[in-house]
């Protein structure tokens, strides 16, 4: 059995889709354990299987026709065996989920305090009669200003950063274990985006619950979480905690994303590249899927898929050649 | 291609269609009998061995003049959608397209052409035309205009805010480029959607003028004149009305699946969802 | 100082917005009075939040929606006055890359289509030269012309934005407008963008105005910088300039909310006061002065002019005039 720190562990978790003839293996063996009070950023590019790997936590991937195999144990239990009805029950309350636009999460012809009461209701976290007065309190919490007069708007009355608050408040409402912020910030400028991320972090020290950032953008990450997981290809290639990731990364493609995003530090003339393109989940390569791309690439790596290995305390990396890049000069 | 074979809508549709227009085709080959040739003394049989749909109130053989009115009636269907299928097109692309002045007027003569039911807007087109085949497909066509005007127009406002056409603009490309090269093919796909089911309603067009006796002139047969030959007597010999009915509903009907098969398989929406 | 290439001059657009049902005409100002040159050569980047009216500005500049004031210098020549023809003759000179690359590309085309599109359009060289220019810019982009019987919806994002920088430069333009040109892509394909704008510059001698919400980005091409809320630029100095030596608070918050890939970085967060002001009833004076931890009595009054603080450095705000 798990240690009681333990909240959510993903087994060797596979799902593929089979569209016309080709199989598409979104994720190939996803390996994760989430720790009550952590927060976890995971990182990937479009079609990684990090919002689909998340997508399975939460049950919302019909199977069929996913095919999902694996186990992800939630608190002592595998979700992918429960039923619908007893998935609805961790769904929303104990697993929460926030996403990039809240304007489609959010119900357009309906108040947006109704919508919150609703959530509120739903999971019986409250009486009726309390049900404004937690409503209200949960519209503080996410900093929302004249959180009275904002009970009574529509969605599209509100900014991209208020709705974001919105739901963030209507996630909280059952006071989840887990909060699955997916591109949370991404499609909100700069200036907003560094409101609802100081947001998140206040939030989840507050409450202790665990969090999961799911971004391309190394920067969110750098931020808020904890550890760091980074996906490629259905895989997780790295995942070491954030200080130990950044400072001694290990795997090519992670040396890579961090080299190849300008930051305002950014000195040299030339960015850093990653060659190639991200590989067709129906077509992947037989053995490193990141093979093609990586400069480093030895016949091993074509014919053999890397095992997850500790490369050094807590830090795991699916590499043949972890530890022997220079991660500063690749 | 193959995926379209399994859509049962479509190959029951197509079916339907297919034969009918088999049938229509090659009529001279399936009656020995003329079309107009009257024979009063067997009048108004009922079907049997000789006449298999019996014959109408002149003596004419009922299964004849059904397979050769299917000739006029098709003719009509699809001259007067191809009528409204081009005008419809090219108007709502240059309103969705152009927008402005253009598309208010163009925009309030289409609401007016709706405000009008089909079939009366059909009678006075017909009635102010005089009645011939080339007019038919005008008094029928005109009134569906503004069902392929509505979805192009729609459908050219979404396809110029793409960042394609401006594009084309960027490189000097001039306002009828644009439309015949970008907006236009990409609307027709969605125009060519409803095409079969504006068939459908273009035969029942014709089929109710025929039927209220304004249609094609005697003694060329259309389905609708061959129902109102029936009508006098529809009670007591049922069976000229009865059959040409059957063969409009059934075309109708075939037309109608064969659109809805159509639009399941060129839907772009149905079609990535499929492929994701 | 030579002749700028590119000379915006009191640029003006309003839109007009019909609000819901009522027929009451409303209206606001999405680019307001905007002047600045590009000089031949240089990268000219814009960098402003959503709304702020960078992409309505390239489009003024190129002329695909009318400004309701100023001039657009080409050379010597405003644009804004041609007539349609010289208009067109101009446009060779003048290109866009958008956002996204997907939209860019009419679905219906073949590669080879969508690359004949503008030699066709400007009727450029013979068949066979044309199928020459093509390979040249294939070639210059690194797509493989065995793909030029296939459609956009074949190739992965990057091969997409790779094949509308090589369509906008077929007819060799001097100008190219970047508008969140890598912004659409994945972080890995974006640095391939970014360095292959870089180089095509060098090849092709091009000057670029480079329109990004990612400051880093805009940092990392940039030349000099304009910084935009609002409709008006706020302040514009060249990069290492503006970097060294932040003026406006506008500029300071925006730099200051820039997610440092840095776990390490203790970096203060400058963190701003939500409410963006709405565009349909501006903010009197200075628009930043609701969210500026500055903001005098003044600064609700009285919109600053752009001025110089020196070395080229303008800065609109009231707080560096005395």
């Amino acid at each position: 059995m798990s240690d009681g720190q333990r909240l959510l562990e993903i087994k060797d978790l596979r799902i593929s889709f089979s569209v016309g003839e080709d199989t598409v293996r979104a994720v190939n063996g996803v390996s994760l354990t989430l720790d009550r009070g952590e927060a976890l950023g995971v990182v990937g590019e479009s079609g990684c299987g990090k919002s689909v790997t998340f997508s399975s936590v939460m049950g919302l991937l019909p199977s069929p026709p996913a095919v999902i195999e694996g186990e992800i144990v939630f608190d002592g239990r595998d979700v992918t065996k429960l039923s619908d009805r007893q998935m609805r029950r961790v769904r929303g309350k104990d697993i929460a989920m926030i996403f990039q636009e809240p304007m489609r999460s959010l119900n357009p012809v309906m108040r947006i305090g109704n919508q919150i009461v609703e959530a509120l209701l739903l999971h019986g976290a409250v009486s009726r009669g309390q049900v404004w007065t937690r409503a209200l309190e949960l519209l503080k919490l996410v900093e929302v200003p004249d959180a009275p007069s904002r009970l009574h708007c529509y969605p599209h009355q509100l900014s991209g950063g208020l709705r974001q608050r919105i739901m963030i408040a209507m996630a909280l409402a059952s006071q989840p274990r887990i909060l699955l912020a997916d591109e949370p910030t991404t499609a909100l400028d700069v200036t907003i985006q560094a409101q609802i991320l100081e947001l998140l972090k206040r939030v989840q020290r507050e409450t202790g619950m665990s969090i999961v950032i799911i971004t391309h953008d190394l920067g969110v990450v750098a931020d808020i979480v904890d550890n760091v997981a980074v996906f490629y290809a259905g895989v997780i290639v790295e995942k070491a905690d954030k200080y130990s990731l950044f400072r001694s990364p290990m795997h090519p493609y992670t040396i890579g994303l961090l080299n190849c995003i300008p930051t305002l530090q950014t000195k040299r003339k030339r960015l850093y590249v990653i060659e190639g393109n991200i590989p067709d989940p129906a077509r992947l390569p037989i053995g490193c899927a990141f093979s093609p791309r990586c400069a480093y690439a030895t016949e091993r790596c074509l014919t053999e898929k890397p095992e997850t290995r500790e490369c050094a305390p807590g830090h795991f990396c699916a590499c043949h050649l972890a530890g022997q890049i220079d991660p500063l000069n690749p | 291609m193959e995926a379209i074979l399994k859509n049962k809508f479509f190959v029951i549709g197509g079916g339907i269609v297919l034969i009918i227009s088999l049938l229509v085709l090659f009529a001279p080959l399936l009656t020995s009998y003329d079309y107009g040739a009257v024979d009063l003394p067997n009048k108004q049989l009922p079907p049997g061995a000789e006449h298999i749909m019996g014959t109408d109130l002149y003596g004419r053989d009922v299964w004849c003049r059904i397979i050769y009115g299917g000739r006029v009636s098709l003719t009509v269907a699809l001259g007067s959608t191809a009528v409204a299928l081009v005008v419809g097109t090219m108007l709502g692309a240059l309103s969705g397209y152009v927008r402005g002045t253009l598309d208010f007027v163009l925009d309030r003569v289409n609401d007016v052409l709706m405000a009008f039911p089909m079939l009366l807007f059909s009678l006075v087109i017909g009635v102010v035309l005089g009645s011939s085949m080339k007019n038919m497909f005008l008094s029928i066509g005109i009134p569906i205009i503004p069902m392929f005007y509505r979805i192009a127009r729609a459908t050219a406002m979404s396809v110029g805010g793409r960042s394609y056409v401006l594009a084309a603009r960027a490189m000097g490309g001039g306002r009828m480029r644009v439309i015949l090269r970008h907006i236009i093919p990409n609307v027709l796909p969605h125009t060519l959607v409803i095409l079969s089911s504006a068939i459908g309603g273009a035969i029942l067009a014709e089929a109710s003028l025929g039927f209220l006796g304004f249609g094609i002139p005697q003694p060329t047969p259309s389905w609708g004149l061959i129902a109102n030959d029936g009508k006098t007597y529809m009670f007591s010999h049922p069976w000229t009305t009865a059959f040409a009915g059957a063969f409009i509903a059934l075309t109708i009907l075939g037309f109608n699946l064969l659109g809805d098969g159509l639009r399941d398989w060129l839907d772009p929406k149905i079609r990535t969802a499929a492929k994701r | 100082m030579a002749e700028p290439f590119i000379r915006i001059e009191n640029l003006t657009k309003r839109f007009s917005i019909s609000a819901g049902k009522r027929i009451r005409k409303t209206g606001f100002t999405a680019v307001n009075n905007v002047s600045l040159n590009i000089e031949r050569g240089e990268v000219f980047g814009l960098v402003g939040e959503s709304g702020c009216g960078k992409s309505t500005l390239s489009l003024l500049v190129l002329r695909l929606l009318e400004a309701n004031g100023g001039a657009v210098y080409h050379g010597d020549t405003n644009i804004l006055e041609l007539p349609r023809r010289k208009m067109r003759r101009i446009r060779r000179d003048m290109q866009i890359v958008f956002q996204d690359p997907y939209d860019s590309l009419d679905p219906r085309f073949t590669l080879e289509r969508i690359m004949n599109e503008p030699l066709q359009i400007h009727r450029w060289g013979t068949g066979a030269e044309r199928e020459a220019r093509i390979d040249e810019l294939f070639a210059a982009v690194s797509l493989d012309k065995q793909q030029l019987k296939r459609y956009p919806h074949q190739l992965s994002g990057g091969q997409r934005q790779r094949l509308c920088i090589a369509r906008s430069l077929a007819l060799s333009p001097g100008f190219l407008v970047c508008d969140e040109a890598v912004s659409a892509l994945d972080v890995s394909i974006q640095a391939q963008i970014l360095n292959l704008l870089l180089d095509l510059k060098d090849e092709f001698g091009l000057t670029y105005l480079f329109i990004s919400h990612n400051l880093a980005v805009v940092k990392f091409v940039s030349d000099r910088i304009g910084v935009m809320y609002f409709g008006k630029i706020v302040e514009l100095a060249d990069t290492d300039e503006l970097f060294d030596n932040v003026l406006h608070p506008y500029t300071a918050a925006l730099l200051s909310a820039v997610p440092d890939p840095d776990p390490f970085s203790e970096k203060k967060r400058d963190i701003l006061p939500s409410g963006v002001p709405s565009l349909i009833d501006p903010p009197g004076g200075c628009a930043f002065h609701p969210r500026c931890k500055y903001a005098g009595e003044r600064c609700a009054r009285e919109s600053p002019e752009l001025r110089d603080a020196g070395r080229g450095h303008l800065v609109a705000c009231h707080r560096l005039e005395c």
